[in-house]
C-alpha cells in the first residue's frame, strides 16, 4: 500500500531552526555524482525511445527482475519510507501491516489473476482497459482523475523533498525544487518510461544500501530483536508496540485505535487491492515486461522484496523508540524548543549511525526516492494524458510520431505543473494532507469497477461508470461527515479512538462496499454487452495463454505459493 | 539494431565509485582524532560498508559488462 493514506507533513517543521544533519565533502560528492549519473543515464536512453511503444511502454522488453524491482520501487519512495517510519514510532509494529497484509495478497492476485487480462488486451493503461470493458465515460472519469492526482503527487513529492532537505540539511527550498524538477524533466523527456524504470531500479539499490545500516547498527546496539523489544517495553510500560495482531482484538488496545476488521477488510482488501491492482503508476511497470510470464514473475519478485521492506522502514521506527534518549512528538508540537517530531525519525536514525560517507549515501537514497517518485508520476501522467485524454478526446487521428512528441512534451508539462503544485502546497500546506486523502478517493473504487468487469461478464457499461462515480462520492461524503462531526467516527470506524490511519482504512472499506453494490445494482437493470465484444477482457471469455514447456520451478504459481507461505509464516512469527 | 547496456552494469559503476568514496571516508575515521560523529563509531561501519559496496559493484561490472 502506498502513502495515499498516510499524512507526512513537515509543514510545521519549516520554521524550526537548525538542521538535523551536517554533510562533509565526501557526502556532498556522493550527492553531486548521483545527479550527474541520472542525467547521463537519461541522455543515454534517449536513443532507445524513438517510438511511442518504446517511450510509453519501455518497448515491452523488461526482464522479470527489472520490471519487478521497478514495480516495487514505484511504491518505495522517500515519502512512503519516512512516513511509515514515522507512523511506526507513533503506532508501533502494526504499521507493518502496510507491507504484508496490505500488499502481499493483492500482489499475488494481480500476478496470478489480473495480469493476464491487462496483458492480453494490450492496453497501454488501466483507464485504457476500462474503455475496452465499459466505454468512454468510465475511461474518461478514471483518466482525468488519475492525471490530476499524478501531477498533484509529483508536486507533493517535490515540495516534501525541498522541505525535508531544508529541515535536515538547511538547503534553500527553491534550489531543491528547481534542481530536482529540471533533472526529472530532462531524463523523463529523454527516455520516457525506460528512464523512469532504470532510475527506479537504481533508487532501489541506493535505498537498500543507504538505509540497511540503520537496522544492522541499531540491532547491534540493542542486543538484537529481543533486546530492542525489552527496551521498548521498559520505556513505554502498558503499551504494545511490538505485536502485529495481538492488540487488534479491540480498537482501544493499540495506539492506532484500529480493530482487526479494519486491518483485514479496509487495509488488506479495499485499499490494498485498489492500489496494487488498479493504480496505473505501479501496474505500468509490470506491463512493460517482455512477456506475460516475466510480468507475472516480476510481480512476485516485487512481492518477496515487499516482505523484506519492513527491515529498513519499520525496524528503524521501532529502534527509535528503543534507543533515542528523548520522546518524539506529533507534528502539531513541532515548534517546541528541542523537540523532534515523529516525521524526523529516519533522518535522526541516519544521523545516529551513519558517519561520513554513509551519511551522504543515506541522504542520496532519500533524494533518489523523491526524484523517482516524481519521475514515476510524470511518466504515468504522460501515458494517460496522451492515450486516454488527448487521443480519444482531443485529436483522434494523428501519426505515431505526433503522439510520441506529445508524450515528450507532456513529461515537461507534467513537471511544470508539478512545480506549480509544489509552490501551491508551499502556500497552502494543508493541501498535502488533503491531497493524499483525495488520492485514496479515486483508487479504491477503481478496484471494484475493474474486478467486477474482469470476473463477471454481465457487468454493464453503465454500471461501470455509475459504480465508479458512486464509490468516489461515498468516499468524499464519509470524509466530509467525519470532518464536520468528529463523533461520526464511531459509525465510520466503529470507535471514537480511531486515529487518522484507522479512519482511512474503514472509509476505504465502506467505499468499496458502496462501489460494488451500485455496480451490481445498475448491472441488474441495464443491458450487458454482447459476449463477442468481451473476448480478451473477461474471465470465462478469454483463453489463457499457455506457459509452454516451462520447467516447474519457473512457473508463477509455484513462486506465488512460496510467497504466500512466507507471508503466513512471517505473520505468525510477529503475531 | 542498437544494443542497450544492462542497467546492472550502470549500477555496478555507481556502487563501485560510491564504495571507494565511503571506504576512503572509513579510512579517514580510523585515524581521526576528532570526537566521533555517530554512535558505534568503534565498529567502523563506513570502512566495511565501503568494502562491501566495492565488492558488489565489481560483481555487477564484470557479470554485466557490455559484450560485442
Amino acid at each position: 500500500m502506498s502513502a495515499p493514506i498516510l499524512f507526512l507533513s513537515f509543514a510545521g517543521s519549516v520554521s524550526a531552526s537548525g538542521r538535523l544533519l551536517s554533510l562533509g565533502s565526501i557526502d556532498l560528492t556522493i550527492i553531486v555524482l548521483y545527479f550527474i549519473f541520472v542525467l547521463g543515464l537519461g541522455l543515454y536512453l534517449k536513443q532507445f525511445a524513438n517510438t511511442s511503444q518504446e517511450f510509453f511502454m519501455a518497448g515491452r522488453e523488461m526482464t522479470a527482475w527489472v520490471a519487478g524491482l521497478s514495480f516495487i520501487s514505484a511504491n518505495l519512495g522517500s515519502l512512503e519510507m519516512m512516513g511509515y517510519a514515522a507512523a511506526t514510532a507513533q503506532y508501533g509494529i502494526i504499521v507493518g501491516h502496510a507491507y504484508w497484509i496490505a500488499a502481499i495478497p493483492a500482489i499475488l492476485f494481480l500476478s496470478l489473476v489480473m495480469l493476464p487480462f491487462y496483458y492480453i488486451c494490450k492496453t497501454h493503461s488501466v483507464p485504457g482497459y476500462l474503455r475496452l470493458r465499459y466505454g468512454e465515460s468510465a475511461r474518461s472519469l478514471s483518466a482525468i482523475s488519475f492525471a490530476v492526482m499524478t501531477v498533484l503527487m509529483s508536486g507533493i513529492n517535490m515540495y516534501s523533498m525541498a522541505v525535508i532537505m531544508k529541515v535536515i540539511l538547511g538547503w534553500n527550498i527553491h534550489f531543491s525544487i528547481w534542481v530536482s524538477s529540471l533533472t526529472v524533466a530532462i531524463y523523463v523527456m529523454s527516455g520516457g518510461l525506460l528512464s523512469a524504470i532504470f532510475n527506479e531500479v537504481l533508487q532501489f539499490m541506493l535505498i537498500w544500501l543507504g538505509c540497511l545500516v540503520i537496522p544492522i547498527a541499531g540491532l547491534i546496539e540493542t542486543g538484537g530483536w529481543t533486546g530492542m523489544v525489552h527496551r521498548i517495553a521498559a520505556a513505554f510500560p502498558g503499551q504494545d508496540f511490538t505485536h502485529m495482531w495481538r492488540s487488534l482484538g479491540s480498537s482501544a488496545a493499540n495506539p492506532m485505535g484500529v480493530h482487526w476488521t479494519g486491518v483485514v477488510f479496509g487495509w488488506g482488501i479495499a485499499i490494498s487491492f485498489g492500489y496494487w491492482t488498479t493504480d496505473f503508476l505501479v501496474v505500468q511497470r509490470v506491463m512493460a515486461a517482455k512477456d506475460l510470464r516475466s510480468a507475472q514473475m516480476g510481480t512476485i519478485i516485487g512481492g518477496f522484496v515487499k516482505l523484506m521492506v519492513p527491515l529498513i522502514v519499520i525496524v528503524p521506527g521501532l529502534l527509535a523508540l528503543a534507543v533515542l534518549p528523548f520522546k518524539l512528538v506529533p507534528e502539531t508540537m513541532a515548534g517546541v524548543a528541542g523537540a523532534h517530531t515523529y516525521n524526523e525519525v529516519l533522518p535522526l536514525m541516519l544521523a545516529r549511525y551513519c558517519g561520513p560517507g554513509l551519511l551522504g549515501l543515506g541522504v542520496t537514497a532519500l533524494i533518489a526516492g523523491f526524484m523517482s517518485g516524481m519521475a514515476g508520476n510524470v511518466s504515468a501522467f504522460a501515458t494517460v494524458w496522451t492515450y486516454d485524454i488527448y487521443k480519444p478526446l482531443i485529436r483522434k487521428q494523428a501519426t505515431e510520431e505526433h503522439y510520441l512528441k506529445m508524450g515528450r512534451w507532456c513529461a515537461l508539462l507534467g513537471v511544470v505543473v508539478s512545480i506549480g503544485t509544489a509552490y501551491l502546497v508551499m502556500n497552502f500546506s494543508s493541501i498535502i494532507v488533503y491531497a493524499q486523502v483525495i488520492f485514496g478517493f479515486f483508487i479504491v473504487p477503481m478496484f471494484g469497477t475493474v474486478i467486477l468487469g474482469m470476473l463477471w461478464k454481465r457487468t454493464t457499461p453503465a454500471a461501470g461508470f455509475w459504480g465508479l462515480l458512486a464509490g468516489i462520492v461515498a468516499a468524499v461524503a464519509l470524509w466530509l461527515w467525519v470532518k464536520m462531526d468528529p463523533s461520526a467516527l464511531r459509525f465510520v470506524a466503529f470507535s471514537r479512538d480511531a486515529k487518522d490511519m484507522a479512519e482511512n482504512v474503514y472509509r476505504a472499506m465502506w467505499t468499496l462496499i458502496v462501489n460494488v453494490l451500485v455496480t451490481v445494482g445498475v448491472t441488474l437493470i441495464t443491458k450487458p454487452k454482447a459476449e463477442k465484444e468481451l473476448e480478451g477482457l473477461v474471465y470465462g471469455l478469454t483463453p489463457m495463454p499457455s506457459m509452454g514447456q516451462v520447467p516447474f520451478f519457473k512457473r508463477p504459481i509455484v513462486w506465488g505459493s512460496a510467497l504466500g507461505l512466507a507471508f503466513i509464516v512471517l505473520n505468525i512469527i510477529f503475531w | 539494431m542498437k544494443h542497450m547496456i544492462s542497467i546492472w552494469f550502470f549500477i555496478g559503476c555507481l556502487l563501485t565509485i560510491y564504495g571507494f568514496l565511503i571506504f576512503y571516508a572509513g579510512i579517514r575515521t580510523f585515524f581521526a582524532a576528532a570526537a566521533p560523529t555517530a554512535s558505534l563509531q568503534q565498529l567502523h561501519l563506513p570502512f566495511w560498508w565501503g568494502i562491501a559496496m566495492i565488492a558488489l559493484g565489481i560483481v555487477y561490472l564484470v557479470h554485466f559488462r557490455p559484450r560485442r
